[in-house]
This record gives structure tokens, C-alpha cells and sequence, in this order.
């Protein structure tokens, strides 16, 4: 491990009940750079990401955040630093909160004051209209819940973005709207990012390094590059690879 | 703008579909589920009973034109007349201002418990749910013994335990009525709490009991008030069962469950004493019932 890097995984180990979902990953992003992880469903990726986020403490093994290692509580400074953004945008928003009141909550709870104008710039920054500011999530669309759910991450400014397939419940349009947008908010911010996906083409779209995952195991990691020219070396990646290519060119 | 334009915006105002403030918000959620509730007319004829009962007993000196307590011998057991329209009791006192002064003190008990009971079951539920583990383990296995007992019959132990009355009557059917609310609010927060939002909520670094009372109680809040409107109606018929098993307000006090007790020995020859009262319970149970049904349709469109 080398200083500059923003997270840290070491032989982590996550088990449900007697189920070892992650069998032992290890991971490194640099700060600034995107880390992608692909996998068909069960494969324990999103278990990764809950697990990295605190949300599970069920886990083993070594995890730092920018050269601090983790334990199962989490301080309020971590959650400042680490955001999420979770895959359904129908289900990531509180029902009876608005816009505004979903956008404020991280800013009371941190302490952060100029809440009125912070709300005005995050909505901006994710290109949202000012006049959707006091809707309910029921008035927007998928879309644009996403947009809030990003803002939302965005609004404690966190150096951490990770992203639980953040556009797969989204139509196809509007994926690649949410994605330059991440891109965009990156390349301004110098997020690091840690994204889960089950579509090959979305990762290789916004993460450099790709780590593929099957069965709760790492079995290959990869550059994008790499991935695109289909310098495959795990078969399993091969088969994620033939499959995603013969999706598109159907 | 003239003041023919006034109500039509504000109608406006309130379904706006881009609020400029919370507070609009708000209020245009609300509207939006006063219309639906509105198109209810057995929910609307609920509610236009209860609030006119409600006025009624409020209004009582006006309406009752007697003194609920001052006797009449002479005037005993009288049948409905114009002096006295539902007649006398067997001590010459005017029924009708009876029932509407009863009504304050059976309403009262009823909104007192309802008072008492739904914070304390929500919490009860919404922490037993939240945390899980041993606090969930704990607080649902008393709730259980709660449970097992039949109502009435734990109030009326309670009751003879401390002594009775109005108060200790309250408190009997307070510590009675509690558990159904904590299993409610309980099974709401188990599916409340492993949702997205309340995840995304957790990762702000926001501390469990902001998280449960800004965050969870708000959701459970609807199907709860919807039970407890249901419950009225079963909370009534306590209160007038301890009344009349002499275990609620005492006399001379103008309980409707006390009226019909003392008024069982003449049930059937001057009918109409207990008839009153009786009519009294029934309506005001029907119409919460009514007003429940309309209510969970409104705010629990999924529980239908």
C-alpha cells in the first residue's frame, strides 16, 4: 500500500448466519481514482460496499479509510467523509420528506451551518431545477430521484463516493445522464469512487480499475483497458465480457 | 386581486406542484389527502357526528337547559315531554342534560387513554423494532403478558387494586390498551428499518433516536392513528363497562355505562332512561368506526 491511497482492503470477510458471502478481498484505490467491481447477483459485491459503508458489521478482516483503519462503529467524522448512493432511487428516498428535507438532514446532523444555500448549490451541481427543491419523491422521476440521491451524498462533502449500481434501475437515456454527471462531479471534486455493477459496460465507462467477483471471491482485477481489448485472464471474466458484448451488439 | 379570487388561490397555493416552502409542502400533501378523504361520505358522516357530538357535549349548559345533578322528586321516572325530552331519571333528573354532561367525562376518559397510550405503545414498538436483539426480546415478552389478559377484565383488576374512579379508570385501560399499539408500531418499524432511506439516513452519522423519532415514528404515525380510531369505539364500550360495573365514575357523576347501570332495574317499564345513553355509546362508537374506516383508506391506501 502506498500513501496516496484512499482505501484499503485487506482479507475482508463477510458471513451471513453459516454463508461466507466475501471470502477474503482485498482491494486499494488511490485517492482521486474509481474502483469498479462487477459480479452476477450473489456474487457478494454489494456486500463489499455495505460492509466498507458500516451498514453491515457482520465482517473480518482490514479495512482503512485515507490511512484510518476502521473498526464496526463508525464516528460521525467517518460518515463525513464516506458516502452512498444506493441502487433503487424509489426506495433510497423517504417517502414523506422532501427534496429540501432529504438535502438538509446530513448538514443538521453535521453541524454544518449556510444550510440554505448549500441546498440551492448541491441541487444545481446535480442539474436539477431549483422548483423541485419541496417535492415529494412520489413528484419525481427516477431520474431525478437519483440526482437527489447523489446530491444528497454529495452534501457533507465526502471524499468517498460509493455507488451501489447506481444506474441500474434507471431506463437506458437516463443512465448515461447519471453517469457523466458522476464523471463530472468526480473529475471537480476529486472523489475517489467505489462503484458495483453488474454491467460491464457501465464500470468501464467510469472506473479505471476493475475488480471482477465471483462467489464472494476477487478472482481477477483488471484494467479497463485491458477489459475493452479483452485481455481477459480469469474465465470467469471472459464469460462476463462475451455475455455483456453479445447483450449490445443484440 | 379581488376577494372573489381568494379561495381559489389558496386552493391553488395548496395543490401547487412546485412548492416554495416546506410549509407548503406540507399543507398540499394534506389537502391532497383531506379531498380524498372527503369523497368518503359514510368517513365524512363519521366525522360530521362526532363533531357535532363533540360541540354538543361542549355546549351542554345551553343545550341540556337543566343541571345534570339537581333532583326532582316529584318529577320522577317522567316520560319524554316537552319540559324534559327524553324524560327523567329515577331521581327527577333531565336525562338529555345527563348524556351531554356525561359525554364530557366519557369522551374525556376516551381521549385521555388515547392520549396516554398511543406515544407510549408507539415507542415501545418502534424501539423493540429498531434496536432488535435483547430490547426487542424484553419489551415484546411483556407486551405478551399485557396480551394475554382480557381487557376488561385487567382494568377491572387494576381498578379494584388502587380504588375506583375516573382517574384509576383512565389508568386501568391506559395500561390495558398499550400492547396491540407496540405490536403495530413494532411490525411497521421492521419494515421501515432495513429500507434504503433510513440506510442512507444511518450514513449521515445521525444517532438512533433522531433516526426513530425524525425518521421511523413518522411513517408508523398513520396506520397507528388509523388503529387507534378503530379502537375508540372498543375504548368507549370500557369505559361505559367499568361505569356500569361501578368500577368508573361515581355517582352522581353522569357516566353514560353508570346511567345505564342505574338504570337496569327499570329497564323495561321506563325504557327511555337507558335508552339514551345506550344510543348515545352506539352512536359515538359507529361513528369512530366510520371515521377509522375512512381514515386507513386515506392514509393506508395498501392496508385496503
Amino acid at each position: 500500500m502506498t500513501t496516496a491511497d484512499m482505501i484499503d482492503i485487506r482479507d475482508l470477510r463477510v458471513r451471513f448466519g453459516t454463508v461466507e458471502a466475501v471470502k477474503g478481498v482485498s482491494f486499494a484505490v488511490a485517492r482521486g481514482a474509481s474502483f469498479g467491481v462487477v459480479g452476477e447477483s450473489g456474487s457478494g459485491k454489494s456486500t463489499v460496499l455495505r460492509a466498507l459503508s458500516g451498514l453491515n458489521p457482520a465482517w473480518t478482516g482490514h479495512m482503512e479509510i485515507a490511512g484510518q483503519t476502521l473498526t464496526r462503529q463508525r464516528s460521525r467524522d467517518f460518515y463525513r467523509r464516506v458516502q452512498m448512493v444506493f441502487q433503487d432511487p424509489y426506495g433510497s428516498l423517504h417517502p414523506r420528506q422532501t427534496v429540501d428535507r432529504a438535502l438538509s438532514e446530513p448538514l443538521v446532523v453535521h453541524g454544518i451551518g449556510d444550510i440554505e444555500a448549500r441546498i440551492v448549490r448541491g441541487l444545481a451541481e446535480v442539474a436539477l431545477p431549483p422548483t423541485i427543491r419541496f417535492r415529494y419523491p412520489h413528484q419525481l422521476s427516477g431520474g431525478q430521484r437519483q440526482r437527489v440521491a447523489i446530491a444528497r451524498a454529495l452534501m457533507a462533502e465526502p471524499e468517498v463516493l460509493l455507488l451501489d449500481e447506481p444506474t441500474s434501475a434507471l431506463d437506458v437515456s437516463v443512465q448515461a445522464e447519471v453517469l457523466n454527471l458522476l464523471s463530472d462531479i468526480q473529475a471537480r471534486r476529486g472523489l475517489t469512487y467505489v462503484m458495483v455493477s453488474h454491467n460491464l459496460a457501465v464500470v468501464a465507462h467510469l472506473c479505471a480499475m476493475v475488480g471482477v467477483m465471483q462467489g464472494g471471491e476477487m478472482v481477477e482485477m483488471i484494467s479497463a483497458d485491458d477489459l475493452r481489448a479483452g485481455r481477459t485472464k480469469h474465465p470467469h471474466t471472459t464469460e462476463l465480457r462475451t455475455l455483456s458484448t453479445e447483450l449490445e451488439e443484440a | 386581486m379581488s376577494a372573489h379570487a381568494e379561495p381559489m388561490s389558496r386552493r391553488a397555493w395548496l395543490l401547487n406542484e412546485s412548492p416554495a416552502s416546506r410549509r407548503q409542502a406540507a399543507w398540499g400533501r394534506r389537502y391532497r389527502l383531506w379531498l380524498d378523504f372527503r369523497r368518503n361520505p359514510l368517513a365524512m358522516a363519521g366525522l360530521c357526528t362526532l363533531v357535532t357530538l363533540g360541540l354538543l357535549t361542549l355546549a351542554a349548559p345551553v343545550v341540556g337547559r337543566y343541571d345534570p345533578a339537581a333532583q326532582d322528586l316529584a318529577y320522577r321516572l317522567a316520560e319524554p315531554s316537552w319540559a324534559h325530552w327524553f324524560g327523567t331519571d329515577e331521581l327527577g333528573r333531565d336525562v338529555l342534560a345527563r348524556v351531554l354532561y356525561g359525554g364530557r367525562i366519557t369522551l374525556g376518559m376516551v381521549v385521555a387513554v388515547v392520549l396516554l397510550v398511543a406515544p407510549i405503545g408507539l415507542v415501545i414498538g418502534i424501539v423493540a423494532g429498531y434496536f432488535g436483539g435483547f430490547a426487542d426480546r424484553v419489551l415484546m415478552r411483556v407486551t405478551d403478558v399485557f396480551l394475554a389478559f382480557p381487557r376488561l377484565i385487567l382494568a377491572l383488576a387494576f381498578v379494584a387494586a388502587i380504588q375506583p374512579g375516573i382517574t384509576s379508570a383512565i389508568a386501568a385501560i391506559a395500561l390495558t390498551a398499550w400492547p396491540p399499539y407496540a405490536r403495530l408500531a413494532r411490525a411497521e418499524t421492521l419494515t421501515i428499518r432495513n429500507t434504503d432511506f433510513i440506510a442512507a439516513v444511518r450514513l449521515t452519522g445521525a444517532s438512533p433516536w433522531r433516526i426513530i423519532l425524525r425518521h421511523v415514528a413518522p411513517l408508523c404515525l398513520p396506520s397507528l392513528i388509523v388503529r387507534v380510531t378503530l379502537d375508540m369505539s372498543s375504548i368507549i364500550l370500557t369505559v361505559a363497562a367499568l361505569g356500569f360495573l361501578g368500577m368508573g365514575a361515581r355517582p352522581p357523576s353522569p357516566e353514560w355505562g353508570a346511567m345505564i347501570a342505574t338504570a337496569r332495574r327499570f329497564i323495561l317499564t321506563q325504557w327511555w332512561v337507558p335508552l339514551v345513553p345506550g344510543l348515545a355509546i352506539f352512536v359515538t362508537s359507529l361513528a369512530f368506526n366510520l371515521l377509522g374506516d375512512g381514515l386507513r383508506d386515506v392514509l393506508d391506501p395498501k392496508q385496503r
